[in-house]
């Protein structure tokens, strides 16, 4: 008699040890490396470096296999080598700070407070998010949440202005950029309504030169997706986050209806947009200005507005080279700000192009890793949510990276886990909490057959419908109707 | 919606892509271009920021340095006995404008020749800090400190060469100055301690051996005029040249005479030999509008004049005039008129001349090591050219060595030694007193050296100071050192 055994799948927990371990030692020698070039000795705090972050990031480990047993095993190390890397350059900028009392010397340690934030952070999400399915339910909730973190820095009293964008909130001693987890909140949001609304966004409308148009009334979210990003542009003068949340959305529709036209209208509008805000506002013809024409003397003496940061970290690339100055031998405290917005070209310059290709070919994975998961994960919620995550997080580095190597106009966005900021390291590590709750869910092994339940999954639009609000089991494939 | 998660799978990898290529272009096809930028203050302190390495002289003696200090900068240049080497040396400042061996060997003191490349490579490996390498010079400072103090107050310059490998044992040049006060971090210092030197009326920044305003040659010029009459053909030692006591000059109304209106020989001609140990000013005189401008341009392009040379210093070209009427050829052969040189190219005149006949290339650098000292380049012997035969050197040595012994240049000898010398007293202008010159050689156990001694102003002598009597004892006195005597 032949018996039909389940193949057990791999869960890659061990390959998630170890490529961790790998993360920890590359983030550790960095970490003493720094102290070495700048005092001769290591870190005085070194034992209780390692042992804080190795505890950390094991216990995240542990939690994984008991909580996410099939959680994608390549994420989190991700993440931590990344995180580390970041710790150790800010490291390495405060010591130089507190040498020469020319900047921040603090911001080290409350890098690390936040990274334990962070990560505690990242547990508890995968902790209380059994199944990613629920925060469907809270999809409105989340758009009023996001909207509200995004107009929140314009409240008086509550939001504050730095480096010329609005886009910080205090409570008491506590700063905090709302728009991070904004980030969050409307991508869940986006999701939700369009896993609810596609069909009719995807299929009604007129053809027009070979673009199926949708139709005007489902232009309304569209529409004020736009009119956010340009309330955030005009008001809080913050093109990148600006820039992110439009594209989002926009990508987002697009993997929903599978209509180009949302793509072509969507860049339409921005380009619109843009151009209308070139024409009103001075500080968006200074940035295409530092963009374009960066070593003109006048661009480049004046201030504020000047392209001074932009060109230090431009010279700081090129001093790094191809190998870099080494950890603690570059001057990138010569750039400001080098680091939050300008911690990639701090890293280019002591690691040089080597190591920043290797942190680069990092956050691709993270991102690949993302949608990969998207495409494995069966509902449609899920594979919005985590398109969108990922979609997301490449699209911050590619804005934020492309604008210090002028490949667009530098706009001011942090780089995830590497820059320093707390609402920016806790919103990563939620979004690396989500990808590896859903990636849990999309490599999980099909229940036995004998649980499958056997109702069919699409038969109408009525049906169809009627199965969203039980909010269980969503459709993987729309049946097009047209 | 898998398809479409593809193709935004794609999106983000062409995103990459372009951030990549971004990078790429920025840290490999442009690095070296922002590295270059006037603006760039990271290449200008990084330059500072490492262990720059130390010049050294013949003997070990470290003559500058770098050490650790706490500032900006990371480290600070100090010279030992710094006008003394100054114009070996130079200086390494801050304002992007070094000199001398830290401006021509800086690839090497920096540590980013590309001969210091594995060890750059080793330093990479071990994690050790980049230091630069280690230049050693030619500088003989014993003789180079008894050049220094036999000029004491006056202004000039003393320049000694190995003859037989080029090697510039001395090179003192006063008044100098202290590099120490350009080397300094503060960029106020060191404008207002510049501002000082610049405006100093005596120059101490003017290399005087190598560069400078040049000089007038005078009489030591007679040297190149022998040299070409010889390679003639037509003469020898011992023709008899026309020696009047004045020497009328074509088309011109100045008579040439000699010094002090003297008559060189009471028969009014003498042999060349005779002419140079009594230095004849008409002898010479004709004797140049004899051979020709031509003639005794191609002999002083020969030995060095109007060639570009490094040592690795830069050198000034010495210059012998071109279009000249015949009075003025006349004039130029007993090195008057717009002959002008350094002493550098006199005693490369001198030690062609006791080379038998062939001219070695200058140099300084004796080898350029890595951080650890070990020799990665050794500059060898080069010979720049044959500008006289060895038979006309050796008439040239044996007229010389007359000089000294019978001559104009008697002070100039050292006992034991075969001393060959030339004097000069080269007219300036008339508020002026002459700059005065000895150029000469030793040879003395296997060695041969060139030397080259100019005093400005007739030094501490004033109007009345002669090559002979001014610059000659300081021949001897360096000579001494060199040959430890």
């Amino acid at each position: 008699m032949a018996t039909v055994l389940p193949a057990t799948p791999r869960r890659g927990r061990w390959a998630e040890l170890f490529l961790l371990l790998i993360a920890l030692v590359l983030a550790f020698m960095a970490y003493a490396q720094v102290a070495l070039a700048a005092t001769g000795s290591l870190p005085a705090d070194m034992t209780a470096y390692c042992g804080g972050f190795t505890g950390l990031v094991v216990a995240a480990h542990i939690v994984l296999r008991w909580r996410a047993p099939y959680a994608d095993p390549v994420i989190l190390p991700m993440a931590v080598v990344l995180n580390g890397m970041g710790l150790a350059m800010i490291y390495r900028l405060s010591l130089r700070y507190e040498a020469t009392g020319s900047g921040n010397a603090s911001i080290a340690s409350r890098q690390l407070i936040w990274t334990i934030v962070g990560v505690v952070g990242a547990v508890v999400t995968v902790v209380l998010v059994r199944d990613h399915r629920t925060l469907r339910r809270y999809t409105y909730t989340c758009m009023i949440l996001g909207l509200l973190g995004l107009v929140a820095p314009l409240v008086p009293k509550l939001g504050t202005a730095a480096y010329g964008a609005r886009i910080w909130i205090h409570f008491g001693p506590l700063h905090f950029q709302p728009a991070e987890l904004s980030k969050i909140l409307l991508t869940i949001f986006f999701a939700g309504y369009l896993v609810a609304n596609r069909d009719a966004m995807a299929l009604a409308g007129p053809r027009v030169l070979g673009l199926q148009l949708p139709r005007f009334r489902d232009l309304g979210p569209i529409a004020l997706a736009w009119l956010v990003s340009l309330g955030v542009l005009v008001f809080e003068r913050d093109l990148g986050t600006s820039l992110l949340f439009f594209g989002l959305f926009v990508v987002m529709l697009y993997v929903a209806t599978d209509r180009p036209s949302w793509i072509v209208i969507g860049l339409l509008a921005f380009a619109g947009g843009v151009a209308a805000a070139y024409k009103l506002f001075s500080h968006v013809q200074a940035r295409f200005q530092i963009w374009l024409d960066p070593f003109n003397p006048e661009v480049l003496g004046r201030n504020p507005g000047g392209s001074g940061q932009l060109v230090q970290g431009l010279y700081g690339l090129g001093n790094g080279g191809l190998f870099g100055t080494g950890w603690g031998r570059g001057r990138p405290d010569l750039t400001p700000l080098a680091f939050s917005d300008f911690i990639v070209t701090s890293l280019g310059e002591e690691l040089g192009l080597t190591g920043l290709l290797a942190v680069l070919v990092c956050y691709l994975i993270l991102a690949e890793r993302g949608l990969r998961t998207a495409i494995g994960i069966r509902d449609g919620f899920g594979k919005l949510l985590a398109t969108g995550l990922a979609f997301a997080l490449a699209f911050q580095v590619f804005v934020v990276v492309g604008g210090v190597t002028r490949i667009i106009p530098l706009t001011g966005l942090t780089t995830p886990f590497l820059a320093y900021g707390g609402s920016s390291l806790l919103s990563n590590w939620i979004i690396v909490a989500l990808l590896l709750r859903v990636s849990d869910g999309a490599r999980r092994p099909p229940p036995a057959t004998s649980e499958i339940d056997l109702t069919p999954i699409i038969a109408s639009e009525q049906e169809r419908r009627a199965a969203a609000k039980v909010a269980d089991g969503e459709a993987t494939q729309v049946v097009r109707l047209s | 919606m898998n398809a479409q998660i593809r193709r935004m799978t794609v999106l983000v990898v062409l995103m990459f892509l372009a951030l990549l290529a971004g990078v790429t272009w920025i840290q490999y096809a442009k690095a070296a271009e922002l590295k270059a930028r006037p603006d760039n203050t990271r290449s200008y302190y990084q330059s500072f920021d490492h262990d720059r390495g130390p010049i050294i002289v013949a003997s070990g003696q470290v003559i500058a340095s770098s050490t650790e200090v706490d500032d900006d900068y990371g480290y600070q240049r100090q010279y030992a006995n710094g006008p003394l080497y100054a114009p070996v040396t130079g200086y390494f400042t801050v304002l992007p404008s070094s000199t001398g061996i830290e401006w021509a060997e800086n690839q090497v003191l920096e540590g980013t020749a590309d001969s210091l490349f594995w060890s750059r490579i080793q330093d990479l490996v071990t994690g050790k800090e980049p230091m630069g390498g280690a230049v050693e010079l030619t500088i003989d400072p014993v003789a180079q400190q008894a050049a220094w103090d036999a000029l004491g107050d006056q202004k000039g310059s003393v320049v000694v060469l190995d003859a037989k490998t080029g090697e510039i044992l001395v090179l003192v040049s006063k008044p100098s100055y202290d590099p120490n006060l350009l080397a300094a971090h503060s960029r106020d210092d060191i404008l207002s301690a510049y501002e000082q030197m610049e405006q100093d009326p005596d120059n101490p920044l003017y290399n005087r051996a190598i560069a400078g305003n040049l000089y007038f040659p005078g009489s030591t010029f007679k040297l190149i005029t022998a040299a070409a009459a010889l390679e003639s053909g037509n003469y020898t030692a011992d023709s008899e040249l026309e020696a009047p006591a004045e020497l009328d000059l074509p088309n011109s109304d100045h008579k040439l005479t000699n010094f002090g209106d003297s008559s060189c020989s009471s028969t009014g001609t003498m042999t060349m030999a005779q002419a140079l140990t009594v230095s004849c000013n008409t002898a010479f005189g004709q004797l140049g509008m004899d051979l020709g401008q031509d003639a005794l341009n191609a002999q002083a392009e020969k030995f060095g004049f109007g060639q570009d040379l490094a040592v690795p210093l830069t050198v000034t070209p010495s210059q012998f005039p071109q279009g000249m009427s015949i009075a003025n050829t006349a004039m130029a052969a007993i090195g008057q008129y717009e002959v002008k040189v350094t002493p550098l190219q006199m005693a490369m005149v001198a030690s062609a001349i006791v080379n038998d006949g062939r001219l070695m290339e200058p140099h300084l650098v004796r080898t350029e090591r890595d951080a650890n000292l070990s020799v990665i380049a050794t500059t060898s012997a080069n010979e720049l050219g044959r500008p006289i035969s060895a038979e006309t050197a050796s008439t040239l040595h044996d007229m010389m060595v007359a000089v000294a012994v019978n001559g104009t240049a008697q002070r100039a000898a050292v006992d034991g030694v075969t001393v060959g010398a030339k004097t000069g007293t080269a007219q300036k202008d008339a508020d002026h007193a002459p700059d005065v010159w000895t150029v000469g050689f030793a040879e003395s156990g296997g060695r041969s050296l060139a030397i080259a001694v100019v005093v400005e102003d007739g030094g501490s002598a004033g109007a009345g100071g002669t090559g002979g009597t001014v610059a000659a004892p300081i021949v001897s006195t360096v000579l001494k050192a060199v040959l430890n005597r």
